[in-house]
């Protein structure tokens, strides 16, 4: 499909359900008024299963092939960690680009997704950021360390994570400065000084 | 001689994660043979300071100012994108004075962030006298910021559901007074940045960024447009009163005929949107002169307004047009006072990655103004170190940017 037949958005809805039947489920579309002569808004929203989410990601890139990579966001709930991919296709036109969003739950005893580095090589920063922040752990993906947490950091804590693994005891104000422990440094031995 | 001793002929040099070409601290690590890139490698998150984890422990209201905090040139953007997050989840309906107020605030901020950017790019090829006229010029643009606001760099003009001051007609005439300098002084400016040569020599078939690879990349603002990729969300999926003004992309074919991708189509893309804004500004101060006083914002009172915050349930996404490029906010309520999730992406973000195919194959000397061209938050002074043989040698900024003004010298000689 090229640019120029351009899908509507209940037809790009269609079309993922139909290439990847009960995988792509709680499709939405949303259409916000924006503006004094309520223009349209398309947000589209769909849950991915994480066994077609690269394929999805391909299927997208077959509906636009200058599909554009937001960002990736995501949270934990209950036993499941939500990733949600932000893209953005059909732009350059006016009005006429449409944001769609993958949300693909991942369960936390075995929080694994693909990664898409290797057809959005765009990706990369923010598959990082989501496994240092969220603690879910990306296959495949081409640079395979810490982004924006320090290395220093525990290595089971995770900042965005709401359960018992999170960081908040890292937390601190300066008014509590002096009350947080020091860093633990291996005590050096005397006869090496 | 052994073979080994002469076949490595390259070393690294990192640079940063503080330089004064780099206003977020980030780090480089490049791989030089003499003077020329090989290969560049990028690492992130030396200020990292927590604003999400810190967000979701406040109401929607205190988390604006907070992302007015996130960046202090686009003081508005992360706010307004933020706001827009939660009016789509509880279903704010904005005023339609208050979506022209918006548009005025996000293009006073676009001229104030190109016109400090054109600046420090000056200031990196070492040329200083333009740096200065450049920011007397942007003083005006602040100081209307300033009475239009009431502050000059942390706005505080947000509100979810519109803005907190209003343009009166007796503030019309400071606007017109403005905006008419900015036009005078913008004839100038674009003669000294397109035509100079200096400038050209400096920028033109420097840093070059495909449309490829700005692509693949997720480039976006006017470091996509560049290279020839039409994408600014004002005009892809208009927000506030966009869809009502008249303005198109801006890609450096509208002036030169071709599109080559870098640092002077960089310039010529800024520049061209400084003009832009100025024009979408005077659009809007008609039509906001024209247009009965009204309401600007849906819900004067924070209590009430909290209350129904309170009650929202749902997940939406806030995208502007941030000067840089597209700043996008996802935030989910679960019926709360404090929102449970909420990601802030920049539009540094993206263009970090599509520094390292715009500096590869430039020398050492080009490293200030092709890192400055892509208009990244900015830093203070360091050090860099060179490492080569296994002995270093330390380059302070000030050493580097003396490189980068002594090529300039030698290119005019």
């Amino acid at each position: 499909m090229s640019r120029e037949q351009k899908l509507s958005p209940e037809e790009i809805v269609d079309s993922f359900t139909k290439e990847f039947s009960g995988k792509i489920t709680d499709t939405k579309v949303e259409r916000h008024k924006i503006g004094p002569s309520k223009l349209e808004m398309i947000h589209i929203w769909m849950t991915v299963d994480r066994s077609v989410y690269k394929d999805a990601v391909k299927h997208l890139m077959t509906i636009d092939e200058e599909t554009h990579f937001a960002v990736g966001s995501g949270y934990d709930i209950e036993d499941r960690i939500e990733i949600i991919n932000h893209f953005s296709i059909y732009f350059g036109k006016k009005g006429e680009e449409i944001s769609i969003n993958f949300k693909i739950p991942l369960p936390k005893s075995d929080p694994v997704m693909d990664s898409i580095c290797d057809l959005i090589p765009g990706a990369l920063i923010s598959e990082q950021e989501k496994q240092e922040m969220l603690g879910i752990k990306v296959k495949n993906i081409p640079k395979d360390m810490r982004v924006f947490i320090s290395d220093d950091f525990p290595e089971d804590m995770y900042p965005w994570r709401k359960d018992e693994m999170n960081a908040d005891k890292m937390g601190r104000n300066l008014h509590e400065h002096d009350k947080i422990p020091a860093a633990k440094v291996p005590e050096k031995k005397e006869d090496e000084e | 001689m052994p073979a080994e001793a002469t076949e490595k002929s390259t070393y690294k040099i990192p640079i940063g994660p503080i330089h004064p070409a780099l206003k977020e601290p980030v780090m480089f690590e490049f791989e030089v043979d003499g003077e020329r890139i090989v290969d560049a490698d990028v690492y992130l998150g030396h200020v990292h300071r927590t604003i999400e984890w810190t967000g979701m422990r406040r109401n929607p209201v205190q988390v604006l100012y907070l992302a007015e905090r996130i960046c202090g040139i686009c003081s508005y953007c992360h706010p307004m994108s933020f706001a827009l997050a939660v009016e789509r989840i509880a279903g704010i309906e904005v005023p339609e004075r208050a979506e022209y107020l918006r548009v005025v605030q996000a293009e006073l901020e676009r001229i104030c962030s190109h016109t400090l950017w054109a600046g420090v790019a000056a200031h990196e090829i070492g040329f200083d006298s333009v740096l200065f006229l450049t920011w007397q010029v942007r003083e005006k643009a602040l100081d209307l910021t300033e009475y239009l606001t009431g502050n000059r760099v942390t706005k505080a003009i947000t509100q979810i559901g519109g803005v907190r001051r209003d343009i009166t007609k007796d503030m019309v005439p400071k606007i017109e007074e403005t905006m008419g300098f900015l036009k005078d002084n913008f004839g100038k400016l674009k003669k000294i940045f397109l035509d100079d040569k200096t400038f050209k020599m400096r920028s033109q078939n420097v840093g070059v960024l495909t449309k490829e690879d700005a692509l693949k990349l997720c480039a976006v603002g006017p470091t996509g447009r560049a290279s020839g990729v039409k994408k600014d969300v004002r005009i892809d999926q208009p927000y506030f009163a966009f869809s009502e003004l008249d303005f198109d992309y801006v890609t450096p074919d509208v002036l030169t005929g071709e599109v080559n991708g870098d640092v002077y189509d960089r310039i010529i893309v800024r520049l061209l949107e400084v003009k832009q804004s100025i024009d979408l500004i005077e659009q809007c101060v008609d039509i906001l002169s024209g247009m009965p006083e009204g309401d600007i914002v849906a819900e004067p009172k924070i209590a009430k307004l909290l209350n129904q915050l309170k009650k929202a349930e749902g997940d939406g996404i806030g995208r502007m047009e941030a000067p840089r490029g597209e700043v996008i906010h996802y935030v989910k309520m679960d019926g709360h006072e404090h929102p449970y999730s909420w990601k802030v992406r920049a539009p540094t973000y993206n263009n970090i990655l599509p520094w390292i195919p715009m500096l590869k194959g430039e020398q050492i000397a080009d490293i200030p103004i092709v890192a400055a061209s892509t208009d990244p938050c900015m830093s203070c002074t360091n050090r860099v170190g060179i490492v080569q043989d296994g002995n270093r040698k330390m380059y302070s900024g000030e050493d580097l940017h003396e490189l980068s003004v002594q090529k300039t010298r030698r290119l005019m000689q």
